[in-house]
């Protein structure tokens, strides 16, 4: 067993010892299984409503009516829970000081932050695979377009593993779980406004550059089903980024 | 096999440890004793590369510290003060997870765990979890920790912290038995653990090396003379000077409020008998006169407690009043 590896293992091993990953897990499946039902009782109650108009069975489009608005609304939740789930993974070891112990051992910075996130990784990566429930679901009741569902869901891994690493970087700041909780949910807020703000500004340099540091805009494409080699490339360089960072971070606390 | 030239370390303007230079012999026990906030921790986690030093080269195995880190890692064996050990795991689970961040394969994982386990004494625990181990427990994991892959050099901060005394006997015997074939360097501010296990001893006092030497050697190279202490019932005023003239004294100490005296005399010349007559001659009243000797314990003390505006030697008075001092009514002038 490499040491990434023998770091994945521990990682999990304590992750589902300790009940944050149940709670967040939880949480995060009952928040999406509710938004998801609100979504489909509507289709379903716009679908009556265009059957009393038109008098015949309408064609309901569940991409639209659903799956659209339930990946939009994932984006939030992901950005409340996951601070949660990566909140303990670096604040903990300096808290509890085992992170002398791995500062001492024969294995380097890079192997332990890429360890730790794959960890937390495949923890995100659990979770939503349980939500694909729902798309088994409905396929047996309706049809609709696999495209955008499949594409929204790599939107979904790709952003999540970017809050997952922005969660390592600030984990990485602190020794304190809850203020580390809360730069990573504050920061991940305030890339979410920028979005907001880009768009607002529209179609100029400064709003297309600020709309582009944003995650949102790049999530939206893929939800829409179009998948562009620029929107990947940015959740790539962007986890890249969070965890160099979260390396340099590590690195000068030594130098105190 | 350990270096240390020059080392200095700084947190923000406080400095921890300055200029602090010493080596250690392959196969050599040293012992880092020192007060609290002498450093001793600060030096170490240098040693194992955890903090780089501010000034200074430190060296282990003949790969710098700062320049080589992972050399230097794959070398030692290092149980920090407090030992880094996850609540959630069991003993065993803990130990394989060190040895494989160690590099170790399932084979040598296999036996250390083995080897580790019977000398610490882990059997019986192995399946429980950390967090509900004892404090003396969990050292000894922590100790198992930094011994498991048998590496050349151990750096061991307070190894005996928090065990019980037979714990304590076997965890020396443990670190005697690494010598000649592992460098080990421990620190303690525990006298007699640094007598019993080590061949040489630091002693290290607000970042400073203040000694340096076999227990043995120190003791004996710091007892240049001969103290005696009095106790005198209505000591003159110029007693101390009194003494002073007597011949073969060196040096008094005296402490007015008690009425006691450390007289410091000739090396080799017992100047008991002549002190009493002196004393009863006079008529002053002897309460008391006994050579006081300078145990290891003693020297520590007089090394290490200068720091509140004391000479040191004042502290062997000190030392020698406090010893007296409930034999004797107070007979300040
Ligand atoms: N991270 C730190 N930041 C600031 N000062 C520190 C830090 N670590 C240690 N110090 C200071 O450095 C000095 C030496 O500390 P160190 O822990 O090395 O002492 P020590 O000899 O190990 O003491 P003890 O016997 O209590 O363990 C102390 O004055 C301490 O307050
Ligand atoms: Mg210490």
């Amino acid at each position: 067993m490499t040491p990434v590896q023998a770091i994945i293992a521990k990682e999990l091993r304590t992750a589902f010892v300790s009940p944050i990953v149940y709670v967040v897990g939880a949480v995060f499946l009952l928040i999406y299984g509710f938004l998801a039902y609100l979504y489909v009782v509507n289709a379903g109650s716009q679908a009556v409503r265009l059957m009393q108009l038109q008098g015949a069975a309408p064609q309901l489009n569940l991409n639209e009516l659903v799956f659209r608005p339930t990946f939009y609304s994932m984006a939030i939740i992901l950005m409340l829970v996951l601070p949660i789930l990566t909140m303990r993974v670096f604040a903990e070891e300096r808290k509890l000081r085992t992170f002398e112990l791995l500062m001492t051992c024969p294995i380097r910075m890079n192997e332990v932050i890429i360890g730790k996130f794959l960890a937390l990784l495949f923890l995100y990566l659990g979770m939503l695979a349980l939500t694909g429930i729902v798309p088994l679901i409905l396929a047996t009741y309706s049809s609709f377009d696999w495209n955008p569902v499949l594409t929204g869901y790599l939107g979904l891994v790709l952003m999540g593993a970017l809050f997952l690493a922005t969660g390592v970087l600030a984990s990485a700041m602190t020794e304190n779980q809850v203020v580390a909780a809360f730069l990573s949910f504050g920061f991940l807020l305030l890339v979410w406004l920028l979005g907001l703000l880009g768009s607002v500004l529209g179609d100029t340099p400064v709003g297309n550059t600020i709309a582009y540091l944003s995650f949102i805009d790049h999530y939206d494409r893929l939800v829409r089903g179009l998948v562009d080699s620029k929107d990947l490339i940015y959740y790539l360089s962007g986890i890249v980024l969070m965890l160099f960072f979260a390396h340099r971070v590590l690195d000068s606390q030594r130098w105190k | 096999m350990i270096e240390v030239q020059g080392v200095t370390k700084r947190y923000g303007d406080h400095t921890a440890i300055e200029r602090v230079t010493f080596s250690v012999a392959k196969g050599e026990v040293l012992a880092f004793l020192g007060p609290n906030g002498a450093g001793k921790t600060s030096t170490m986690r240098i040693l194992a590369c955890y903090m780089p030093a501010t000034e200074g080269t430190a060296r282990v195995a003949g790969f710098d510290c700062f320049e080589q880190p992972l050399e230097v890692k794959r070398r030692i064996g290092y149980l920090p003060e407090n030992p880094p050990l996850y609540q959630e795991l069991t003993v065993t689970e803990y130990l394989t997870f060190v040895g494989r961040i160690k590099g170790m394969n399932a084979g040598e994982l296999r036996s250390g765990l083995a080897r580790v386990l019977e000398r610490l004494a882990l059997g019986s625990v192995r399946r429980r979890l950390i967090a509900n181990l004892s404090r003396g427990y969990q050292q000894r994991v922590g100790l198992a920790q930094a011994l498991l892959n048998d590496p050349p050099v151990l750096i061991l901060d307070e190894p005996t912290l928090g065990l019980d005394p037979k714990q304590i006997i076997e965890i020396r015997e443990l670190i005697k038995s690494l010598a000649g074939s592992h460098t080990v360097i421990l620190s303690t501010h525990i006298l007699p653990e640094a007598t019993a296990v080590c061949q040489r001893v630091v002693i290290i006092h607000a970042g400073r090396i203040v000694a340096e030497d076999t227990p043995e050697q120190l003791s004996s190279r710091l007892r240049r003379s001969e103290k005696i202490s009095v106790v005198v019932k209505t000591p003159p005023p110029d007693l101390a000077d009194r003494f002073r003239a007597l011949p073969g004294v060196l040096n008094v100490f005296a402490s007015t409020e008690t009425g006691g005296f450390l007289l410091e005399c000739d090396l080799g010349r017992d100047l008991r008998e002549e002190l009493a007559r002196f004393v009863v001659g006079n008529g002053w009243g002897l309460l008391e006169l006994k050579t006081v000797s300078m145990t290891l314990e003693d020297v520590f003390l007089l090394l290490t407690q200068h720091e509140e505006g004391m000479e040191p030697r004042e502290d062997g008075a000190e030392e020698a009043r406090q010893e007296t001092a409930p034999t004797q009514e107070p007979s300040s002038t």
